[in-house]
Order: structure tokens, then C-alpha cells, then sequence
């Protein structure tokens, strides 16, 4: 990171739009969430936002919960910087919303009520379970949580053109303060409406800069491809599999197949993704959320695609890496480019603009994930397993939004810590988690009858430990030259030198199937018998019956 | 929700008997098969599918950079088709569920309450 800016010349504008577009959102939001406050009297509209939103209203929640500043910013970059290799992000996560179509969101909208281990303790012994599950909700979240807000702080610097780490530290203090703000005060009412217009935002401008690009190459593709690959320097290898995920011996190309697993089968296992069920009237409305959901982000990725080749093209990937190694910067720099380019009154507003929109996407995100990991410390360990189910549904809420004025808080101060380390696999561990402890765990609970609780516990446990311990062991805390990385891994955690044990930089490939396994050998372990309550548990997952 | 009952979280409803014996009517033994019989093969197929695509952007490089039309390689289409199959599988469950598992869902639950009043 050079600090100086993406702008040199004209900073001061576009700053000073950027700032101004900023504020209008912030404006608009924390007007959203003082209207939604007065609407939120019971924890059903605290934590379901009254389960009156439509079809439509939630499929755009949806997808501004799913789509990051990391699927915006991050992927963009990683095309522009390696060509074809990022564009297997995109497709994991979005074939990904097939298995919470099909397999998960209708049923857990028919059959919980508040959190993902209302379905999961459903069959079970209350406390363990529901302990088991608060855990891994709490960790995924702040996993994901601790992405966005080091990056919120590293993306100020580079699109405003701030440096120093007081301007980070500012802004990691902004984004934590308006997140537990708009979920205190707003609840999930006023966090879905801020999904909402920050989706309609992301989407809009996505859009603006997608036909922009493909006008400037007379909407063919193929010569769009063809400049890319002629500015990468890498010539027709940058549209082909393998510049990221080069080299080309055993591990790497098993690291590759780990993180499409953990992509693929992470996101029905995301607890703010899962909670976004519950803001709907019934499982059909869930269904008809996914449809808009798996239609926005879809078109979102096909948009990414084009801008991030667009990037290579029109800024090339050297102009790229001299302003971000990692490729962060790459779509505001084409927006600059677009406009006119760098000292132009068009290049600044249009950075200005796109500046704006990755703040607000940012600020969405991290309102989803505080709103998700409050609502299973109040409802999962505050109700069920410290009080025992005897909170009042008032103690309830207001243990909910504590919690998430202390999640916000410790997440403020991790992320402060944090903010020289590059914490980007932090979302690939988030989804690892997810795809190894939830989903096992979801499953199991949904279309298992023999699954009990044992099994319940120890495939949550085993998923989400084995996930972070084989983090742990990899090259991303241990640098020295390993198969995934020849040359070594310099941002690495512990050590730069040591060579880390397991080469794996993803530990979905061992932790997923970990997960299924424990998940059902605790099972077959524990003589419980749940048949009764997993009968149950279907017929209400099935037709809704009795569904909150 | 002020209970005190031993089922700390206890979800409105009929009582455990009455699901037992939903859940051996005919209408619900095809609305169960129905679906499963729609989803599990639906999933084995995307999932399959997806893994072909990762499997050989891992292992069948050459394969996949051979140029289809101008510089548009197998690769690229191999993944729009990724796009395409997962639009395609949804709306199909859409209508399928809409056509076939929603009413009889509706049924059910339209019985059921009428046993409890």
C-alpha cells in the first residue's frame, strides 16, 4: 500500500465529494433506522423484523448481506490482477444459494423462530446445543466481521488518499460505532432497510460502470478480453485457470479444490445469511427471497467479471499493483478512468461515487453480522441456556442489543489490533466454519432421524476447531516457503521464516468432511433416541405447521 | 413469551401426537417424497457439476484455455454455464414447488387446523 492515494492530483475533490456522498447515506440510514425503532416493539420485530417483509423486500436484504466489500472490491480486484482465477470466487458463492434454496431456507423459515440453533436444538437437549451453536454463530460472524472492518480501515486510506493510522483507526471507530447504532437502535427492521438501499446502491453503480465499460469496446466481449489479456502482460494465459492458483503441484491444486468446496457449501451455513429467513411471512415468500436474491447476485458477479477484465484493459494490472498488491483499488481506479481519468472533474466524481458505495457496502455487511451474532447471544445463551427459558421476551431484547453494543465494542478494539495484518482469509475461515460445523449440523437435524444430540454437538465443535487449528498450522500463520507458496508468505502472522506444517491455506478439503463425520459418528455413539421430535420437526419443516 | 413450561422454547401448534399422525396420512408421505425426490437428486446433480468445473480448472489447464470464438476460451463458457445451470435450476424448484409441493402443503395445514377447532 503506497498511502498516497488513487488520486494525486485532484484529491481534495473527490475527497471531499466522496465524504459528501458518504454522509448523505449515513444521513439517510440513521433516518431509516429512528423511523424503524419506532416500529420494533416485540423481539419477533427486534430480531424477524416483524416477518412482514416481501419476497422482493428480503431477496435485496439478501443480497446486501452477501455481497461484501470483498465480493465487490475483493474479486473485482483479484480478475483485474489474475484474470480467469477470480472468477471462481464468484461462482462458488453464487452456486452456493442452490443448497440454502433447496435445502435449507424454506424449512428453517417453517420450523425456527429467531436464530439457526432454533432449528438445530429443536430436536435436542436444550442447553448443549444451543451453547454449541451460540459459539460457532458468534465466531463466524466476528471472523467475517474482523474482514470488513481491517478492510474498511486499510480502503480509506487507499480511496481517500489518508495515510497514517490514525485516519485507519478513525474509521474502524466510524463503522463500528453506525453498526451498532443501526442494530441497537434499529434492530432487524432497520438493518434489512439499510440492506436494502445499500443493494440498490452496490447494484446501480455496478451496472453504470458495466455497460460503460463493454460501450467502450462496442459490447464485444471478446475484444474486451482480448485488451485485458494484451495490458496483463500475461497474454492469453490471463484467460485461462491458473495465474492465482500457479503453481502446479499437489497442494496447490488440493488447496484450489478446498476452497471451492468451503465457497460452495459455506453460505447455507452463514448465520446472518440464515436469520434474513425469518423476516418473511412464510416459507413461500423465503423461497420467492432466494429466487430475487440468487438473480441479484448472480447478475452482480456477471458485473464484477466485466469490470474486473475491464480493469486489466483500460488501467492495467502494473498501474493496479502500484496503488494495492492485492487489487483492492482496482475498481475505483477504472471509475477514475471511466470519468476521464486521474486530475478530471468526471474521473473524481465517478471515483467519488464508487468510494461511496464500497463504504456503504461495507457498513450494510457489518450491520448484518453484529445483528446475527446479538441475536444468538440474547436468545441462544442469554434465554435458553443461561435463564433456562425463563427471560421475558423484554429481557430478551434488551440482553440482544447489550450484546451487540459489546460485540460491536470488541470487534472495534480486535480490529484496531488487527489492522496490519491481512486478514482477507478470514472470510474464506468464515465460510470454512460455516460449510464444516453449521451446515453437518443443519442437515443432519433436517433429513436425519437417528441425529441426536451428541452428534449435534460434536460435529459443531469438531467442524468449527478443526477449521481454526488448521489455519493455525498453515501458511498463512507460518510463511516460509511452502507448496501453496514457493517464495514464502510475507504478511504471515507468527513468523515469516518457519515453514508451516500443513501447506493448505484452505482447511475446508479436510474440516468439511471432518464435520459430516463427527457429526454422525457422536451420533451412532449415543444411545438418545430423538425420533418423536425429529418427526415433528419434519412435518413442520414440510407443510408449516405451527410455524412462528 | 413469558412460559415457564420445561420446553424452553416451545413453538406453537398442536402437541407431538397430532404430528405423529400427520405424518403417516398418504398426503404427506407424497408431499415428503415429492420433495426429496426433487431436491436430494437436484443437489447431487449441481454439486457434481460445480466439482467438474473446479476439478478441471485445477487439473485440465489446457483443456480449458482452448479458444471457443475469437479469445473466449472453454474456461470462460464453462463458467457462464456455471451461471446459466444455476439460474435455470431455480426457476425450475420454483415452479415445481409452486405447482406441486405448495398446495399440498396448504392442504395439510388447511386439515390440520380444522382438527384443532
Amino acid at each position: 500500500m503506497t498511502g498516497t492515494g488513487v488520486l494525486a492530483v485532484s484529491e481534495t475533490t473527490h475527497r471531499t465529494i466522496s465524504i459528501a456522498l458518504f454522509a448523505v447515506f449515513v444521513a439517510i440510514t440513521l433516518y431509516i433506522t429512528i423511523w424503524a425503532s419506532r416500529h420494533t416493539k416485540t423481539a419477533a420485530d427486534f430480531y424477524a423484523g416483524g416477518r412482514q417483509f416481501s419476497g422482493l423486500q428480503n431477496g435485496l436484504a439478501i443480497g446486501g448481506d452477501y455481497m461484501s466489500a470483498a465480493s465487490f472490491l475483493g474479486i473485482g480486484g483479484l480478475i483485474a490482477l489474475f484474470g480467469y482465477d477470480g472468477y471462481l470466487y464468484s461462482i462458488g458463492f453464487l452456486v452456493a444459494w442452490l443448497v440454502a434454496l433447496l435445502l435449507v431456507a424454506e424449512l428453517l423459515r417453517n420450523s425456527g423462530r429467531f436464530t439457526m440453533a432454533d432449528v438445530l436444538a429443536f430436536r435436542m437437549r436444550q442447553r448443549p446445543v444451543r451453547t454449541a451453536a451460540g459459539v460457532s454463530t458468534i465466531t463466524v460472524s466476528i471472523f467475517y466481521l474482523l474482514a470488513q472492518m481491517v478492510g474498511a480501515g486499510a480502503l480509506v486510506a487507499l480511496l481517500l488518499g489518508v495515510s497514517g493510522e490514525g485516519a485507519k483507526i478513525a474509521t474502524i471507530v466510524v463503522v463500528g460505532a453506525l453498526m451498532i447504532f443501526y442494530v441497537t437502535v434499529g434492530g432487524m427492521k432497520g438493518t434489512t432497510w439499510v440492506q436494502i438501499v445499500k443493494a440498490v446502491l452496490l447494484m446501480s453503480g455496478a451496472l453504470l460502470m458495466t455497460v460503460w465499460v463493454l460501450a467502450k469496446y462496442n459490447f464485444n466481449i471478446s475484444t474486451l478480453l482480448g485488451a485485458a489479456a494484451d495490458q496483463s502482460g500475461e497474454g492469453a494465459a490471463f484467460l485461462e485457470p491458473g495465474l492465482r492458483y500457479g503453481a502446479t503441484d499437489f497442494w496447490s491444486k488440493i488447496d484450489l479444490l478446498s476452497l471451492g468446496l468451503a465457497l460452495v457449501l459455506g453460505t447455507a451455513g452463514l448465520p446472518h445469511i440464515l436469520i434474513r429467513f425469518y423476516t418473511v411471512p412464510n416459507a413461500r415468500a423465503a423461497r420467492t427471497s432466494v429466487n430475487w436474491g440468487i438473480g441479484l447476485i448472480g447478475t452482480f458477479y456477471l458485473m464484477t467479471l466485466v469490470l474486473g477484465f475491464g480493469a486489466a484493459a483500460l488501467v492495467g494490472s502494473s498501474v493496479i499493483r502500484e496503488q494495492d498488491r492485492a487489487g483492492n483499488t482496482a475498481l475505483p481506479q477504472l471509475a477514475q478512468e471511466l470519468g476521464g481519468g486521474a486530475g478530471s472533474w468526471g474521473g473524481s466524481i465517478f471515483l467519488a461515487v464508487i468510494a461511496a458505495v464500497a463504504f456503504a457496502t461495507i457498513l450494510a455487511v457489518v450491520a448484518g453480522l453484529t445483528l446475527a451474532s446479538s441475536s444468538s447471544f440474547a436468545h441462544d445463551l442469554f434465554a435458553n441456556v443461561i435463564k433456562r427459558g425463563t427471560a421475558s421476551e423484554r429481557d430478551e431484547v434488551s440482553a440482544a442489543r447489550m450484546a451487540a453494543f459489546v460485540i460491536g465494542a470488541i470487534a472495534i478494539v480486535l480490529s484496531i489490533f488487527a489492522r496490519g495484518i491481512n486478514v482477507t482469509f478470514l472470510v474464506a475461515l468464515a465460510f470454512a466454519v460455516a460449510a464444516a460445523a453449521n451446515l453437518p449440523t443443519l442437515l443432519y437435524s433436517l433429513y436425519w432421524k437417528r441425529f441426536n444430540t451428541r452428534g449435534a454437538v460434536t460435529a459443531i465443535y469438531g467442524g468449527l476447531i478443526s477449521s481454526v487449528a488448521l489455519v493455525l498450522v498453515s501458511p498463512i500463520c507460518w510463511g516460509g516457503p511452502s507448496a501453496t507458496l514457493p517464495r514464502g508468505n510475507a504478511d504471515a502472522i507468527f513468523s515469516t521464516e518457519i515453514t508451516a506444517p500443513i501447506p493448505l491455506q484452505n482447511p475446508g478439503i479436510i474440516s468439511i468432511p471432518l464435520g459430516f463425520l463427527l457429526g454422525w459418528l457422536g451420533t451412532v455413539l449415543s444411545k438418545e433416541d430423538t425420533t418423536a421430535k425429529a418427526t415433528e420437526l419434519e412435518v413442520r419443516s414440510l407443510t408449516g405447521i405451527g410455524a412462528h | 413469551m413469558t412460559t415457564k413450561s420445561p420446553d424452553p422454547d416451545p413453538a406453537p401448534g398442536p402437541d407431538n401426537g397430532t404430528y405423529q399422525s400427520i405424518s403417516e396420512s398418504t398426503t404427506y408421505q407424497e408431499l415428503r417424497k415429492r420433495f426429496r425426490s426433487f431436491v436430494f437428486p437436484m443437489t447431487v446433480a449441481f454439486l457434481l457439476w460445480y466439482l467438474l468445473y473446479v476439478v478441471l480448472s485445477a487439473y485440465a489447464r489446457g483443456f480449458m484455455g482452448t479458444k471457443v470464438v475469437g479469445n473466449i476460451n472453454v474456461a470462460l463458457v464453462f463458467g457462464l454455464l456455471q451461471f446459466v445451470s444455476t439460474f435455470l435450476i431455480t426457476w425450475w424448484y420454483a415452479k415445481f414447488a409452486a405447482r406441486r409441493l405448495d398446495p399440498a402443503a396448504e392442504e395439510i395445514r388447511n386439515s390440520a387446523s380444522e382438527v384443532r377447532s
